[in-house]
This record gives C-alpha cells, sequence and structure tokens, in this order.
C-alpha cells in the first residue's frame, strides 16, 4: 500500500492534545507518524496542506443515505461521494429504510453496497423493535453480530413505556447502546414547527417544547431502572439538556449529540413557508438554540452530527406541513461547525473533537483520532474558502438546505479513509 | 423575522393578496377607499368593466358556499368569467399533487386564482409556483390567514368609525385555530388601533400570541371591560372532542356574547362574527339579531371588498 506524507499543515487532533504545523505519514493505511518521520520513509505520495487543516476524518452518528428503499431520493453511491467531499469518514445509518434495518439480510445488504463502492465505515443502527413498529423486540443479537452498531426506534414512536423498558433490558444484555431520539407522539401529534412565535404567526401544527422534555425524562428514569447505555440522538430543546444534566449529577452516564443546523437556525430564522426549513425536531427558540450552543461548549452535548435527511424534490413541493421533514446536510456539516468558532462559541479543537473523537467514543470504535497505529481515517480542509452552495459544487441528490445558494466558508480538501484517498478537491 | 415581498410589485403595488402581513396601511385604506367608491355607487349600477376579458378561477379545496359566492359575486359584478373548482382534498392526495392542480388550470389560460385550503401557507406556496401572469388571492389557508375577511372587517368598522386610533377592540373565542383572527390582528394593528384583546380559554390560545401584538384575558367580564368593537370568532364543534374545552353549555357560559356579556363593554360596542355563527354556543340571539349586531352588514361588504381587492391586483397602478 501507498505510503503517504501530509505536510506543512496544522495537525490537530485533540484525542492527543495536538495543535502544531508538521508531517503526518501514512502507511498501509494506518497512521504511521506525526512530526517525526519514521525511520526510512519513503512518501510515494507528498500533499501539500499550507495553510490547511489536518484532522481524523468525521464521524456522523446520523446520515440517511435512503437505500434500501428510497433511491428516488438519493443512493449510496450518491451520498457516499458527498460524505467523502465533507471529510466525513464514517457514517452511521438509522433503521428506517425501506425494508428497515430489522434483519441481518438488510444489514449484509447495506454492508456489500458500501463496500462496493469502496467506503466500507458505514455503521448500520438496527432497529429497536420489529419493522419499527414499537410493539415486538427485533433480534438484536443477529442485528448485532450481522454488524448493528447500535440500536434505535429512528423517529417511530413505541406503543408505550413497558415496550421501551424491555427494550432498554434487551439491548443491555447484548450490550447495544440505545440510540433514542426523544418524542412523546401524543404531544407532537402532526406538529411541523415549534410551538413558538412562528408556528403562532404562520398558523402551523406545533410540536411542544414538553414533547421532548418528557420523553428525554422518561428515557432517564428507564435507563436508570434497566442499566441500558443510552444516547440521545438530535436534542432540541432547552428543558431537555437541563434534564440531562440532572441525570448526570446521579451519576447516569449518558451521552448527546445535536444535529449541526440546530446550533445555528432557530425559529425566528425561518422563512414563512419555506419548506427547506421543515426539519424535526423543529428548529427551536432562540433561547433553545443559545442553549444548545453553550451545552456543546460545556460538553453537556458530546457530538454534532449532520442529520443527513436527503429529499427528492417532490417531497418539498407542497404547503409546509404537507411537505416532508428533513435537511440534507452532509456537505455543509464542517462550514456551519466552523461557523460555531468564528463566532467563539467552540475553539477549533473542542469543534473537531465533536465531529471525531466525540462521536467515536461514543460508538466504542476505534477511530477520530491521529493515534499511531490507528486506522488513517483523516480530513484535510482549507477553514478560510469560500464556496457556494449550488448544483456545481453539490454532490447529494438532496438539494434540500436552507444554505441553497449561501456562500459558505470551509472547505474540504483531501479525504482519507483507511489510507485511501477517497476524495481530493479539484481545484 | 423574514418578510417575503411576494405579493408586492416592485413598486410596492399589490400583485397577490395572500396575508396582511408585509403590507402597510397606506394599502389597507386603499383598498378601503376602492371598497366604498364601489359601495357608493348609485343603486341599479352594479356591474363594472375592470376585469373584462378576465377569468377568475375560484379554487376551494375545503367547502365553503359563503365566502365562494361572494368571490364569485364580486368577480361577476367586475365582469370576470368566474369557473368555480371545488376540489375534494381526498383526490388530491390521493396522487394528484397541489402543482399539477395548478398546473392543469394554468393551462386554461386564467387570470386569477382564489384559493382555499385546509394547510397553512398553501396560497404562498401557489403564488410562488405560478407563471407571473396570474394573481393569487388568498380566500383562506389553514389557521394562516383570511386576509380579505379581515379586510371586510376593517371596512365594517370603519363605516363607524372613522378613526382607528382611538378604538379597544376583543376579539373572542378559538383563537388557536383562527385564520380570520390572525388576519384580523395584523390589520387592526397596521391601522393603528389603540388596543386589541384576545379573550379565550388558554387551551385555545396558541404559545405567545402577545408577540402579535395583542392583550390576553382568560376572562370575559374583565376582557370585555371599555371595549368598542367586540370580534366574535367561530367555534367548531369538534373542539369538544379533543379536550379543548368540557362542554357546550360550559363554553357558553364563560365565553358566549349574551346581552348581559355586552352591557359589559363600551355603550353601544358594536359586536362582529365572520359567519356562519352558532347561535347559543358563542352568540346569544338576541345579540346576533340586536342593534349593536354588523354580522348581516360584514356579509354585505364582503362584495365590495373583494371587488376592491381584486381590481387593485388587476390594475396596478
Amino acid at each position: 500500500m501507498k505510503r503517504i506524507e501530509i505536510k506543512y499543515g496544522r495537525i490537530i487532533d485533540p484525542a492527543n492534545n495536538i495543535d502544531e504545523i508538521g508531517s503526518l505519514y501514512i502507511d498501509d493505511g494506518k497512521i504511521a507518524a506525526i512530526f517525526d518521520e519514521p525511520h526510512g520513509f519513503n512518501a510515494d505520495e507528498i500533499i501539500e496542506a499550507k495553510h490547511a487543516i489536518v484532522c481524523a476524518g468525521f464521524i456522523d452518528l446520523s446520515a440517511r443515505l435512503r437505500e434500501p428503499g428510497q433511491t428516488h431520493k438519493a443512493t449510496f453511491a450518491t451520498e457516499i461521494k458527498a460524505a467523502a467531499s465533507a471529510g466525513i469518514t464514517s457514517l452511521c445509518l438509522p433503521p428506517d429504510t425501506l425494508p428497515v434495518i430489522d434483519t441481518p439480510a438488510v444489514v449484509e445488504l447495506i454492508k456489500d453496497k458500501a463496500e462496493k463502492l469502496h467506503y466500507p465505515q458505514v455503521y448500520p443502527i438496527g432497529a429497536l423493535t420489529q419493522g419499527l413498529g414499537g410493539k415486538k423486540l427485533s433480534a438484536m443479537l443477529a442485528l448485532k453480530s450481522a454488524g448493528c452498531i447500535a440500536v434505535s426506534n429512528a423517529n417511530s414512536p413505541l406503543e408505550n413505556l413497558v415496550i421501551l423498558r424491555r427494550a432498554m433490558e434487551y439491548a443491555a444484555g447484548h450490550d447495544l447502546t440505545l440510540f433514542y431520539r426523544p418524542d412523546e407522539p401524543s404531544l407532537s401529534q402532526k406538529g411541523c414547527a415549534h410551538e413558538g412565535i412562528f408556528a403562532t404567526h404562520y398558523g402551523l401544527p406545533a410540536i411542544p417544547e414538553a414533547a421532548e422534555s418528557i420523553a428525554v425524562d422518561q428515557c432517564l428514569e428507564l435507563a436508570k431502572l434497566t442499566d441500558c447505555r443510552i444516547h440521545f440522538s438530535q436534542i432540541s430543546s432547552r428543558r431537555s439538556i437541563i434534564k440531562i444534566q440532572q441525570a448526570h449529577k446521579y451519576g447516569l452516564d449518558v451521552t448527546v449529540d445535536v444535529a449541526i443546523h440546530q446550533l445555528l437556525l432557530s425559529e425566528q430564522d425561518i422563512e414563512p413557508f419555506n419548506s427547506a426549513y421543515h426539519v424535526i425536531p423543529p428548529f427551536r427558540g432562540e433561547d433553545d438554540k443559545k442553549h444548545l450552543q453553550k451545552s456543546v461548549a460545556t460538553g453537556i452535548i458530546n457530538a454534532i452530527c449532520s442529520d443527513h435527511q436527503p429529499h427528492d424534490l417532490d417531497a418539498k413541493l407542497g404547503a409546509f406541513s404537507e411537505t416532508e421533514s428533513g435537511i440534507s446536510s452532509l456537505e455543509t456539516l464542517l462550514p456551519l461547525t466552523l461557523k460555531l468558532v468564528e463566532t467563539s462559541v467552540l475553539s477549533l479543537s473542542e469543534a473537531i473533537a465533536c465531529l471525531t473523537l466525540k462521536p467515536a467514543e461514543i460508538l466504542g470504535i476505534k477511530a477520530g483520532a491521529l493515534t499511531q497505529g490507528m486506522s488513517a481515517d483523516v480530513c484535510v480542509f482549507n477553514p478560510d474558502k469560500r464556496w457556494q452552495v449550488n448544483d456545481e459544487n453539490w454532490l447529494s441528490a438532496g438539494k434540500n438546505t436552507p444554505y441553497w445558494g449561501q456562500t459558505l466558508k470551509g472547505r474540504v480538501t483531501h479525504t482519507f479513509q483507511q489510507g485511501q484517498l477517497i476524495y481530493t478537491l479539484e481545484k | 423575522m423574514s418578510k417575503q415581498n411576494l405579493q408586492l410589485t416592485p413598486e410596492g403595488r399589490l400583485k397577490h393578496f395572500l396575508t396582511i402581513e408585509g403590507l402597510n396601511a397606506e394599502i389597507l385604506t386603499e383598498i378601503l377607499d376602492t371598497a366604498e367608491t364601489f359601495e357608493s355607487m348609485p343603486k341599479g349600477v352594479n356591474k363594472y368593466p375592470v376585469l373584462m376579458g378576465k377569468t377568475v378561477v375560484n379554487l376551494f379545496f375545503e367547502n365553503s358556499t359563503r365566502t365562494r359566492s361572494t368571490f364569485e359575486l364580486a368577480a361577476t359584478r367586475l365582469s370576470a368569467e368566474v369557473l368555480n373548482m371545488d376540489i375534494e382534498r381526498s383526490s388530491t392526495s390521493k396522487g394528484e399533487s397541489l402543482l399539477d392542480t395548478i398546473n392543469n388550470l394554468e393551462a386554461m389560460n386564467v387570470d386569477m386564482f382564489v384559493v382555499r385550503h385546509d394547510q397553512s401557507g398553501a396560497a404562498h406556496f401557489i403564488a410562488q409556483h405560478t407563471p407571473p401572469h396570474i394573481s393569487i388571492i388568498n380566500a383562506g389557508d389553514g389557521q394562516h390567514a383570511h386576509p380579505t375577511q379581515a379586510m371586510l372587517d376593517m371596512f365594517t368598522i370603519r363605516q363607524h368609525h372613522k378613526d382607528f386610533s382611538t378604538l379597544k377592540v376583543a376579539i373572542v373565542g378559538d383563537v388557536l385555530h383562527s385564520r380570520v383572527a390572525r388576519s384580523q390582528i395584523q390589520a387592526l394593528n397596521m391601522l393603528g388601533v389603540k388596543e386589541i384583546r384576545v379573550i379565550a380559554p388558554k387551551t385555545l390560545l396558541p404559545a405567545q400570541i402577545e408577540s402579535l401584538g395583542v392583550k390576553i384575558y382568560l376572562d370575559m367580564t374583565e376582557g370585555l371591560d371599555d371595549i368598542d368593537i367586540i370580534m366574535m370568532l367561530r367555534l367548531q364543534k369538534e373542539r369538544m372532542n379533543s379536550a379543548f374545552l368540557a362542554s357546550e353549555s360550559e363554553y357558553y357560559k364563560c365565553f358566549g356574547l349574551t346581552e348581559e356579556r355586552l352591557s359589559l363593554a363600551k355603550k353601544g360596542a358594536l359586536v362582529m362574527h365572520p359567519g356562519p355563527i352558532n347561535r347559543g354556543l358563542e352568540i346569544a340571539s338576541a345579540v346576533a339579531d340586536g342593534e349593536q349586531s354588523l354580522i348581516l352588514q360584514q356579509v354585505h361588504n364582503g362584495i365590495a371588498v373583494r371587488m376592491a381587492i381584486m381590481s387593485m391586483i388587476i390594475q396596478p397602478k
């Protein structure tokens, strides 16, 4: 395999407390060394990374690639390219595919597709219940053996709390983490916007903040009862964070991620009836957004994910409430995270940790760091390079983003996965 | 909140009429003045060539005989050809998208759509996806806006009070589900009334309604004190079945507008209602048919106001 030297870059590796300009050496798909050239190292390829940042490849805790089942929205081929161009080297896939990821066969199908596209690091999340129906437990052991990294019921409700309790006990028995997107369906109903100024103003069916925080509370109580490891996905409300903070105090070890757009947009930013802003959980109030930002900085929120949901054009055409929710967000993950650095919410190193080290810890995988001997998942990006979100630069099949047409700062130039160069920015 | 000036031409004239938001007092006043000229025409004159050769399509995705009829009358009196399309929502949800429906109608060479739809934002969506020569009038979209109703209400108020700035107005009832209330609040604020109150049970008030520029009252006695205009809202009887309210009789007891309650407001306070009214649920017959009631006048004014809006849209100065 190729030997590669990435030189002159600013190497940032929060796992090893590194932030310094120097060379990174890759050999046989692994990190061979940083700064000091290994003995007898003859680079087959040298990449100059002047003015660029060199860090571990990003790990996305939630990205829908729409396969199997919804290839009219996107395919592995399109979305993996988009992910590679965004510096993402590991993808966790929620189970709400068609068919649902509730059998080893679907897991194998997904793994196969990824292998064929030379992007092996996809991590399917198994369904918590059969068909995500919320009633019967899925065969979690089989799913785990097939390669599922965690279990989740995605955005589908569970029939009641007994099912959640049993599912948590069962998952704990197989040492599986539950990825839980908290939502009390009887409160959120068919809402499409946060219960606040925006929904009131425009007469849209609203989702109260309590729909999330009540579900967080219930889950935390059951986590205590069942010893199941919980990871909260895409938290959006201030009250949820307060509940989680309290749980930390009594020793419950739960982790949290947030979708990047929740850290940058609130209900006040929504363009009236523009379906690109229709996302679940909905954009909350300004207070919520600020609290989420603060919580990422203090570490109560561990990781930032894309919550990528590419859609076809038709899915977003219609009256706001009738359109499908979700934002295509792989390619904006880095530039938007860098906005948090620019506004001093996070240091660059903290921001990178939220995309690399922290999600790796949540998943329990050996990744997200530039430690010698680790698989060489590396991202090189130019933090100052401006680019416009448009057809020319965009790779995902889903163009549903509120940032369409805007110019963002921060662009990936090279992505390595297991030492293989999977993306180079054409100049 | 960012504003889309979808409904105005670059010169600031009306292109569509989708919501009161984003308009200004001058435009609203122009609508009222134009309506007045139609209204003050000598008896017997009720046909104007303003929309001669134009085609107006009443596109109703939600039933409404009354609103549709007044739009139809307004367009006919302006000499337009009128096509009524009642589209069953069930058939659109089963395949044909809103956009397909619009595209099909566009092909018929029409000039104006009057749209009613049960989803908030539907009229905006249609306005964004029709070619520039077609104008859209929102005849009610979901729980968002019903701007022509609000304007006919303003017109009716102005017939009795020339000066909006002295008025205290109370809007009573199901504000949560009401597109009428949202548009009324915006229009009243734009025309500079002194005070707007909403009076409703907590279950029927949307979150942070104060942000629209109203004061909240949960009680009629306090809320009606010193009020000049009482604008009642229609209560859907289904609300009893989804835990918004306990019973019809309890609602009437708390929020029904009786003669006794009416006497709590300013002497001679005017009573309005967008109709159709539920007698004995939100309003007593004695009040609805009483001297202070403007309910039938509202219906009558609906035609002139809609004529005004249609003529302003089709002839941007």
